[in-house]
């Protein structure tokens, strides 16, 4: 049997420049000694570090390239044999891991001999603890400032104090950015949070056509192409790129186009991608005919809170309302509505090994919802870059039987 | 006469079970899976055939199951070993069920209900707790035959006995610690046994009926009655408990010929 082929989204080669172009113009910023580079966590205060003029680089996203190269496994060793536990988040030992070796994928990409050195480290706890440790490595070893904001975490309805404690990290931080970049571009600054906003709701309305029947894009589209919407918010490129991306996604949704061909169940999946699988179980859910039309994963790029005339306030309010530092019962509520939006026949839970904020299935939340929803689920224990956590064959085996179940309740 | 086929190829053994057309088995196949599925699913269809006194053209329709069930080049078509479980199971119970297959690598808890459809489904987790592997490695440790496993376990007088770790690794040390201690073999292989059982009440809640099949029921008999105790629960066993899985898919390849 011919292997059915996934159908290829046009502005890709578009993306592959702009990113190409983001790597080697934070690689040309670390040789140039009048400009400055921060590094900076996936949802920490990117738009402030714009303000200031840095070019901004995410280790995350490296992380994640190391992974989807399937390179991530190699170098996790490295790490732990330095104290960092096989336990603890695998994007950090990778790419600790990676650089005590002294490799970087960048290499073969783009032909980026190593990752820039930063003038400072700037982290947000919301996406765990875990990222003020793996910045705090690369500070000690270069000797750079490492700042950070420190979330509020299990929070429910957003208050003002939560807001305000966080808007009051972020001007406390701009007086510490000041000291290593200068003064701050206020102009600058809330254009960035202007941008971010416009990238914003386009990457939204990207992953919304995901709501068509048959849906336009799947979740693993949206894992590469989110790629600007993390490293590139802020930035008129981004907003470029995501409209010439929703364009074809519409005309896709006009002309009944469907991501999966013969779509005929449609999933939810909750949890980190499997980077180094993303392509097999990209095909797996082509043959089976069944699109993972949403996830929470992707729409973490999303913060329509964003307001230029407000950037402090209205950034501390978006890296609030992320969905990672809310509660079980305001989770549930977004999934569920999700859910009901994207009209969803079952949930996909990946339980990542080493990704516990990022691995909803273990308090009860996938039974809790199954029943509030009266849709099936299933559980997939695997990890996001280490993939000694995961079996390929019960992963396989699991979702054919999760088809089949949904094949028998039709 | 026309026959269907159902053949499970496991990662310990390969199965096969050939159903006529009224649905009655009429042969059966076993051996060992190695490392060529293709061939094993070959000589179980044969070993089948021979006991059905059929040819192999009668083969009207065929189903492959378990972990090398896209390697049997003769199967019209494939399910997975835990639909064929449970289509099995009901067979033999057709009524709301709750099956256990505990096999070599994995084990599996499948909940059916009355008209036999599946209504959710676990896997142990990428370990070999809870799995026949489990009990391999310390029957090796204890230098025991597995099929002498069930009854070492039988003659067991100390019901205090429990093993503290389920990590195979660390049980293998438990073990011999617990050998210098004195503790006796039997009490040591029912304990093993009894560890095996508690893993399928972490997957999920489990009432009502539970069928038990797989190939460690059909070794090792002893955990019928341990996995009633551990899940307070009745257990039945299918017969042959080994085939529920290729009888399964034997059942879904007279449904697709009838289709």
């Amino acid at each position: 049997m011919s292997e059915v082929k996934p159908k290829r989204i046009a502005a890709a080669k578009q993306m592959k420049q702009v990113m190409a172009d983001h790597f080697l113009g934070i690689d040309a910023a670390s040789r140039d000694p009048k400009r400055k580079v921060a590094w900076c966590t996936s949802v920490g205060p990117a738009e402030l570090l714009q303000g200031f003029g840095f070019e901004v680089y995410y280790p995350e996203n490296h992380a994640a390239i190391l992974g989807a190269t399937r390179q991530a496994t190699d170098y996790i060793p490295h790490a732990n044999a330095v104290g960092y536990s096989p336990d603890i988040c695998s994007y950090l030992t990778a790419d600790v891991g990676a650089f005590l070796k002294g490799h970087t994928p960048l290499t073969q990409a783009y032909g980026i001999e190593a990752v820039p050195k930063p003038d400072v480290l700037v982290y947000n706890t919301n996406q765990c603890r875990d990222v003020q440790d793996w910045f705090m490595w690369y500070a000690r070893h270069w000797d750079v400032p490492c700042l950070g904001i420190q979330t509020h975490r299990n929070i429910g309805p957003v208050a003002d104090d939560h807001v305000t404690s966080i808007a009051a990290q972020l001007e406390r931080l701009a007086g510490e950015l000041e000291a290593i970049a200068g003064p701050l571009d206020p102009d600058r600054f809330r254009e960035s949070v202007r941008l971010s906003r416009v990238c914003s709701e386009l990457w939204e309305k990207v992953l919304r056509t995901g709501t068509a029947q048959p849906a336009a894009l799947t979740f693993f589209d949206g894992t590469i192409h989110m790629g600007p919407a993390v490293v590139l918010r802020g930035t008129q490129v981004a907003v470029d790129y995501y409209t010439a991306l929703l364009a074809e996604l519409e005309q896709r949704v006009s002309e009944g186009v469907a991501a999966v061909e013969g779509e005929r169940h449609r999933l939810y999946w909750e949890g980190m991608p499997v980077w180094g699988k993303l392509r097999p179980l990209s095909q797996q859910f082509l043959e089976l005919n069944t699109c993972v039309v949403a996830s929470t994963y992707c729409n973490s790029w999303v913060f329509n809170q964003l307001d230029p005339d407000d950037p402090y306030r209205s950034m501390a309010r978006a890296y609030t309302e992320l969905f990672i530092v809310r509660n079980d019962t305001v989770k549930e509520d977004y999934i569920a509505a999700m859910c009901d939006d994207y009209h969803v026949d079952g949930v996909v839970y990946h339980d990542a090994k080493t990704c516990p904020n990022n691995s909803n299935n273990r308090y009860g939340m996938p039974q809790r919802l199954s029943e509030r929803l009266d849709l099936p689920h299933l559980v997939i224990n695997g990890d996001l870059n280490d993939l000694r956590c995961y079996s390929e064959e019960q992963a396989r085996t699991s979702i054919e039987a999760f088809v089949e179940q949904l094949d028998q309740a039709d | 006469m026309g026959l269907y086929a159902g053949i499970d190829v496991g990662s310990g053994y390969t199965k096969a079970v050939l159903l006529d057309e009224a649905g009655a088995v009429v042969g059966r196949g076993l051996t060992h899976s190695g490392a060529d599925f293709a061939g094993a699913a070959e000589r179980a269809r044969d070993e089948a055939l021979a006991e059905a006194g059929a040819e192999l053209g009668q083969i009207t329709a065929c189903v492959s199951t378990g972990y090398g069930r896209t390697n049997v080049a003769f199967a019209t078509s494939n399910r997975t070993e835990i639909d064929c479980h449970a289509r099995g199971a009901f067979h033999h119970f057709p009524r709301a069920i709750t099956v256990v297959d505990i096999g070599g690598q994995d084990n599996k808890v499948i909940r059916v209900d009355d008209r036999g459809r599946r209504i959710n489904f676990n896997m142990n987790r990428k370990c070999a707790a809870g799995t026949g592997s489990f009990l391999e490695e310390i029957a090796f440790w204890l230098k025991i035959p597995l099929e002498e496993f069930s009854g070492l376990a039988d003659r067991s007088t100390d019901p205090d006995v429990s093993l503290g770790s389920y990590c195979t690794v660390f049980a293998k040390t438990e073990i011999l610690a617990r050998i210098r201690e004195g503790v006796k073999a039997e009490d040591l292989a029912r304990a093993a046994i009894e560890s095996v059982a508690k893993r399928v009440l972490e997957t999920q809640i489990i009432t009502g009926t539970v069928v038990l099949t797989g190939g460690v029921v059909a070794h090792v008999p002893r955990i019928r009655q341990i996995l009633a105790k551990v899940l307070d629960t009745t257990v039945e066993v299918p017969p042959e408990p080994q085939h529920t899985g290729a009888l399964g898919a034997a059942l879904a390849a007279r449904n697709l010929a009838n289709s």
